[in-house]
């Protein structure tokens, strides 16, 4: 009747609003195809824990030079048994804002699949993540002032001594083979390594985060713009990891999971192979206190665009890297938990045979 | 009163836009910040031996930019721009007065016509000189290749904006978000083939140049039936990473390709300015 089609569209009507209401203020849902600034990157940092109380917790680990706070979002299931874990960060580099969008798309990939997807589940159920979307949140800050700021690199320290240039570049700061090569003394230089190891808070920050979790941590990836490549430690030539040959397989592996998305080439190599020399790399400090699997991610172009990459190659470019990651990850996560389920498993099968054939005698 | 508040204004304004700078030596607070030579990692990286090299390595995958920028200040154009797809086969060797040759085996797009675009293959041989602050030459070979092969598109945009009252001005190409509207692509792709012209001359083993940004392009009058087009380039190097800024005064046109007429290398001081308070 006209009355009952009246009343079911009221009732619908009610229960999508209320579902809104109970959702928050946010009617909009946040878009993963735009870049965001430092404050949107907070505020959705604080929906998700918000949305996922179960799953999302935050963590202040430091502060900036400009004294914010270094948030990571922890995501896992909870567990009564203790729990190993993957660590993932972006934008340690202002200018490579693809960087924290893919640490965003991350998130929203593994918080939307896990209750549906096994394999996403099984990961959450025995690791957790800890993720940074923005490191070096004083440089990604000054990269949006205006057109002239984009292609910031460093951090925004002021220059020591009779410097009159700001800024230290953090991925030449860390305590591995600092000052080596690969880097300027010249404070002006993009890739100045700072005044000493660890000057820059940023990076004392994940050395001290990164030193408290090490015997948790099986895995250190690092996300940066541009290049197409998946390098493995150590950025020192004449250096090479003790398993430099299973990082290049675990990689290769990665480049061709990406390559089967879009189509794109990653390149795979130490950074010394296929890039430049440097010293002070987070990547090479995750691995020398004994992270296994240890990488860093650049992601598109290879030079076109470079780090002014459009908004609509956002999407493409957090899919393939997110297969790329993921291949990473569930590579160390079966090589530490599959042997466990198989032996329950065989325990289990040999328990009950045993069972059946005592049981079998007995009649 | 009123001439004198209208002579004030008109002074004012003139105040504001500051008249461009003369050839002058850097700010006071960039000095230190670095000379025009080209950006060189203070270390500079042991060379691979001679012989075979890995293609996906960055000794050839440098030597094959090098190429590039070649092929692009002969054929770029306003509709046509490559990029370098893989290097197949690379090899390097000695040669005279510390000089050091590549070969190289590797295929280009055309990246104009999107990524879906054929794939054109190239051979080149890339000589970098011993001495410092010396170019690099470059002997190149591509297949299907024929020297000026203007399309319709050049054409048009030829004829367009040839016209006496023409006077494109703008500036942040692509802006921060990667935007490039559709009327400022041809535009940027000059940019880049102008652009090329210096990556060229400015390359070494020890750089790796890609455009960043167009930072303006204002037209200039029309000179000998070619567009004029002064453009400010942000060249990035990804060794030592810097940004390097160029104004340069490029022709165009769809018979004679594109010339550089005049380079000049700008300082730049991001790394002292303050945020404004």
């Amino acid at each position: 009747t006209m009355k009952g089609s009246i009343m079911g569209v009221l009732l619908v009507l009610a229960l999508v609003v209320q579902d809104r209401l109970a959702g928050g203020l946010e009617l909009k849902s946040y878009d993963y195809t735009k870049y965001h600034t430092m404050d949107e990157i907070s505020a959705w940092m604080n929906q998700m824990e918000m949305e996922n109380p179960d799953v999302v917790s935050s963590m202040i680990y430091g502060q900036t030079y400009e004294k914010r706070n270094i948030a990571l979002l922890k995501i896992g299931l909870n567990s009564t048994t203790p729990k190993k874990a993957i660590w993932m960060d972006c934008g340690i580099h202002a200018r490579e804002w693809i960087a924290p969008a893919f640490c965003q798309y991350f998130v929203k990939e593994i918080l939307g699949s896990y209750k549906t997807d096994s394999e996403v589940n099984t990961l959450l159920k025995n690791l957790d993540f800890y993720i940074t979307p923005v490191l070096n949140m004083d440089g990604y800050n000054y990269s949006w002032i205006d057109s002239t700021t984009r292609l910031w690199r460093k951090s925004r320290t002021p220059g020591t001594g009779n410097c009159t240039c700001v800024g230290t570049d953090l991925n030449r700061n860390f305590y591995a083979n600092w000052g080596m090569v690969g880097i300027s003394r010249n404070c002006c230089s993009e890739i100045y390594n700072g005044p000493s190891a660890l000057s820059e808070p940023e990076a004392k920050a994940v050395t001290d985060f990164l030193g408290m979790h090490q015997n948790q941590l099986l895995c250190y990836l690092t996300i940066h713009s541009y290049g197409q490549l998946i390098l493995v430690p150590y950025g020192h030539p004449n250096i090479s990891a003790p398993n430099y040959d299973e990082l290049m397989e675990v990689g290769l592996a990665a480049a061709k999971a990406i390559k089967a998305v879009h189509g794109k080439s990653y390149r795979v190599g130490s950074s010394p192979d296929v890039l430049y020399a440097n010293s002070g790399s987070s990547r090479d400090f995750a691995r020398l206190i004994g992270i296994p699997y240890s990488f860093t991610f650049e992601l598109r172009d290879e030079g076109q665009h470079g780090f002014i990459l459009p908004e609509d190659q956002i999407q493409p470019t957090c899919e393939e890297a997110y297969k790329g990651a993921m291949s990473i990850i569930n590579y160390v996560h079966d090589k530490n938990f599959k042997s466990a389920a198989i032996t329950v498993t065989a325990t289990l099968w040999t328990t009950l045979t045993a069972l059946w054939i005592s049981s079998t005698n007995v009649i | 009163m009123k001439v004198f508040c209208s002579l004030w204004l008109l002074l004012s304004l003139v105040k504001l836009s500051p008249a461009p700078p003369a050839s002058q030596d850097p700010p006071f607070a960039c000095r230190g910040a670095g000379d025009p030579a080209p950006p060189q990692p203070e270390t500079p990286e042991d060379m691979a031996s001679s012989g075979d090299l890995e293609p996906t390595h960055y000794p050839a995958r440098r030597a094959a930019t090098v190429a590039l920028h070649q092929l692009n200040t002969r054929h770029g154009s306003p509709h046509r721009l490559f990029a370098l797809q893989e290097v197949h086969k690379a090899s390097a060797e000695d040669v005279a007065a510390g000089g050091r040759k590549y070969s190289l085996d590797f295929s280009v797009t055309d990246w104009a016509s999107g990524s879906a675009g054929p794939a054109l293959r190239c051979s080149a041989e890339v000589m970098f000189p011993g001495t410092e602050r010396s170019s690099p030459d470059v002997q190149l070979r591509c297949e299907a290749l024929q020297q000026i092969n203007s399309t319709a598109q050049d054409h048009a945009f030829y004829q367009k904006y040839i016209a006496p009252e023409s006077a494109v001005s703008a500036q942040h190409i692509p802006d921060s978000y990667g935007n490039v509207s559709e009327e400022m692509q041809p535009f940027w792709r000059l940019a880049r083939v102008a652009a090329s012209f210096i990556m060229l001359r400015e390359s070494s083993e020890n750089t790796e140049f890609n455009m960043a940004q167009v930072a303006s392009v204002t037209q200039q009058e029309s000179s000998e039936k070619q567009l004029m087009l002064e453009f400010v380039v942000l060249l990035h190097d990804l060794p030592s990473q810097e940004i390097v800024q160029w104004k340069l005064l490029a022709s165009w046109s769809p018979d004679r390709g594109v010339r550089v007429l005049q380079t000049e290398w700008q300082p730049r001081c991001p790394h002292d300015t303050k945020p404004p308070n």
